[in-house]
């Protein structure tokens, strides 16, 4: 077996707070290997996006870090890594699209001097040649008539092109990992769909890998091979996704599932009132406490929940579950 | 069978347009008008909900705005239990308000932040004069009951409360004159998803208690599935098709509403198998220069030239089921 491109090991992250340190993520490991696409789901304030910005060590500066635990991207230590080099790796060999389409494009470059610039900067393209590689990218991410689009500004284009030159800026170096934080909340679904079909024909072609956040169970359906469910800055679940979605063994995730109304192959006349799970997400000062995290929101809560944070328990397959009960969800 | 009283029609909008001004009109240009809404129908029965879908852009929200008089409609009507509610005034106006409120999509900005949460419910009763001042704060404890919420929470200000706290808040506002109608506009989407369920059900149980009728406009067609009795798909200002709940998502006609559906990722695996994504290129036509025929055609995958020369009516090729498209004939089949 080959070692795996990306790998977490107990990563925690503490934020600094006024009411003192937080860990917002709290003891995760996970594997990401080369071509593989994986997803993290959760509700937000879980610690998803930190996750992310952890790995592209792009955490909020004095306020966030990482306390322990380690990230490996090809057998290099990344949680350690000097800023120059972390400057080499993102955008390079690990890139990132934003949840908001709208705002993470410079309003007044035209979008071609925006792909241009990280070419320039990551594989010391002439401009010329960067200016050529920005109009192929933008016809690879199916934008027609890429040749004169190519000198349009971000305000001349819809949600979803957006998002496309977003795509394009992140593949125009063909990362290792992808990772997509929500890239197409802000759209809509017929958007959405073109979005997923271009990021699976791209991850065919380019083998990269993709880490996708997101809080919709359809779309990890669509999308990933593998989830993480992440849980106040725990891991809650990890596993296949078909696996998880038919046998959840956690009651979060089975929450997850089937607290949101799914269009079903055949629609019938029943309509059963949705599975809640009640409350909400705990706030960073409860995060830390040695019991599980879920107690307060869960149906099958125990003294023994209570008392201590329930330790991962393996399933066939590869499926973990952090709960107590897992057996006998 | 249903009874009479449900098969009653409480809310009736016909060929209501509304059109907003865009640049022109001054002394040497003629005036351009974007018709947002351009003469839709529909009716919804007392007690039902009646859901209307689209994207952004298609004038859903629009749509329920002229109904409830938050935007001027150009022309239509909108009868509500028999009366025409645009053509109300003033004391009528104010009274007939009572019968029609509105749930908003956003819970942090369509809540006073000055105000307290009993202030804030209790405000509509005011405004109205319904019941005698006594009996007022009676109904503002029944209603935060109703909703979920504690007594002692009604001396808080919305910002200490969350998302659906708020959205519950907004909720108690709109029941707080017993009204026949409520609008929900997008009342879930700025949620997290394990609060929407808990609004969802919420406006269940409500419309079972209070025998309230909804008109509910989202783009989420999960949410709309489990909510709504009927459904209209609105594309550009237009309804392209309209049916009950079980033939609009069983048997689709219209070709965008088969591919609207086919866009929805699904947890279902057995649906991921039986469905074929239809991806529709392209972007919509702009709204200020509409085409000749169906707006739908540059996207259609089936366009033929008719669809390009003449607009097709929205006709009712199955009972109670209406498309909009030449291709659909009186066998009520998909030309996907």
């Amino acid at each position: 077996m080959t070692a795996p491109l990306l790998k977490v090991e107990n990563l925690r992250i503490e934020l600094t707070t006024r009411a003192g340190v937080a860990p917002v993520i709290d003891d995760l490991s996970f594997e990401l290997g080369a071509g593989e696409s994986i997803s993290f789901v959760g509700e937000s304030g879980c610690g998803k996006s930190m996750t992310a910005l952890g790995i592209m060590g792009l955490l909020p500066e004095k306020i966030g870090q990482i306390a322990s635990g380690s990230i490996s991207f090809n057998g290099e230590e990344l949680s350690t890594a000097s800023e120059k080099r972390m400057r080499e790796i993102r955008g390079n060999d690990i890139s990132m699209i934003f949840q908001e389409p709208m705002t993470s494009l410079n309003p007044v470059y035209t979008v071609g001097e925006q792909i241009a610039e990280v070419l320039r900067a990551h594989q010391k393209l002439s401009k010329a040649a960067a200016w050529s590689k920005a109009t192929e990218l933008l016809d690879a991410v199916r934008i027609p008539n890429a040749q004169r689009r190519v000198n349009d500004y971000p305000f001349q284009m819809s949600g979803g092109q957006r998002q496309r030159v977003m795509i394009a800026i992140a593949l125009a170096c063909e990362p290792k990992i992808l990772i997509a934080d929500e890239p197409t909340t802000a759209l809509d679904v017929t958007v959405q769909a073109q979005i997923f079909d271009l990021l699976n024909d791209l991850k065919r072609q380019t083998g990269t890998a993709i880490i996708m956040i997101t809080h919709d169970m359809g779309a990890v359906a669509e999308m990933a091979q593998r989830m993480i469910v992440m849980y106040a800055g725990r891991n809650a679940e990890q596993g296949p996704v078909e696996q998880i979605i038919d046998h959840p063994r956690h009651p979060y995730s089975r929450g997850l599932i089937s607290c949101v109304p799914h269009i079903m192959a055949t629609l019938t006349d029943e309509r059963l009132p949705l599975t809640e799970v009640p409350g909400i997400v705990p706030s960073l000062r409860e995060f830390g406490k040695d019991q599980c995290l879920f107690a307060s929101r869960c149906n099958m809560v125990t003294q023994k929940c209570l008392d201590a944070r329930p330790p991962e328990i393996a399933f066939e397959g590869g499926q973990m579950s952090a709960c107590w009960h897992a057996e006998a969800v | 069978m249903k009874d009479d009283t449900k098969s009653e029609v409480l809310l009736d909008v016909k060929d209501l347009t509304v059109r907003f001004a865009v640049g022109g009109g001054g002394f040497f240009s003629e005036a351009r008008y974007l018709y947002a809404v351009d003469n839709i129908s529909f009716e919804i029965k007392r007690g039902e909900t009646l859901a209307i879908v689209g994207e952004s852009g298609s004038g859903k929200t629009t749509a329920a705005l002229a109904v409830a008089r938050l935007v001027n409609a150009y022309k239509g009507s909108v009868g509500l239990d028999g009366t025409d509610f645009l053509t109300l005034e003033d004391e009528d106006l104010r009274q007939a308000r009572a019968k029609m409120q509105f749930i908003f999509q956003d819970p942090y900005s369509s809540l006073n932040p000055r105000v307290r949460a009993e202030k804030i419910v209790r405000e509509p009763l005011d405004n109205l004069d319904a019941v005698p001042e006594a009996e007022r704060q009676a109904i503002v404890d029944k209603l935060f009951d109703a909703v979920g919420l504690h007594p002692e929470q009604q001396r808080l200000f919305p910002h200490q409360f969350s998302g659906g706290q708020r959205q519950r808040i907004g909720i108690a506002r709109a029941l707080a004159t017993r009204p026949d109608l409520i609008i929900c506009d997008e009342p879930v989407s700025a949620l997290d998803v394990a609060v929407q369920a808990q609004i969802l059900n919420l406006l269940r149980k409500l419309q079972a208690d209070f025998d309230l009728t909804f008109l509910f406009i989202s783009h989420d067609l999960g949410v709309v599935q489990h909510m709504c009795d009927s459904i209209a798909v609105m594309y550009m200002g237009k309804v392209v098709e309209s049916a009950d709940r079980l033939s609009l998502f069983n048997n689709p006609l219209h070709p965008y509403t088969v591919a609207l559906l086919s866009a929805v990722p699904s947890v279902d695996k057995k649906r991921r198998d039986a469905t074929k994504r239809i991806l529709i290129p392209g972007d919509p036509p702009d709204p200020l220069s509409l085409p000749k025929g169906c707006r739908f055609a540059n996207r259609c995958p089936v366009a033929q030239d008719i669809c390009k020369g003449e607009e097709p009516p929205l006709r009712e090729v199955a009972s109670g089921h209406k498309v909009a498209c030449h291709l659909v004939d009186e066998k009520a089949v998909s030309p996907l």
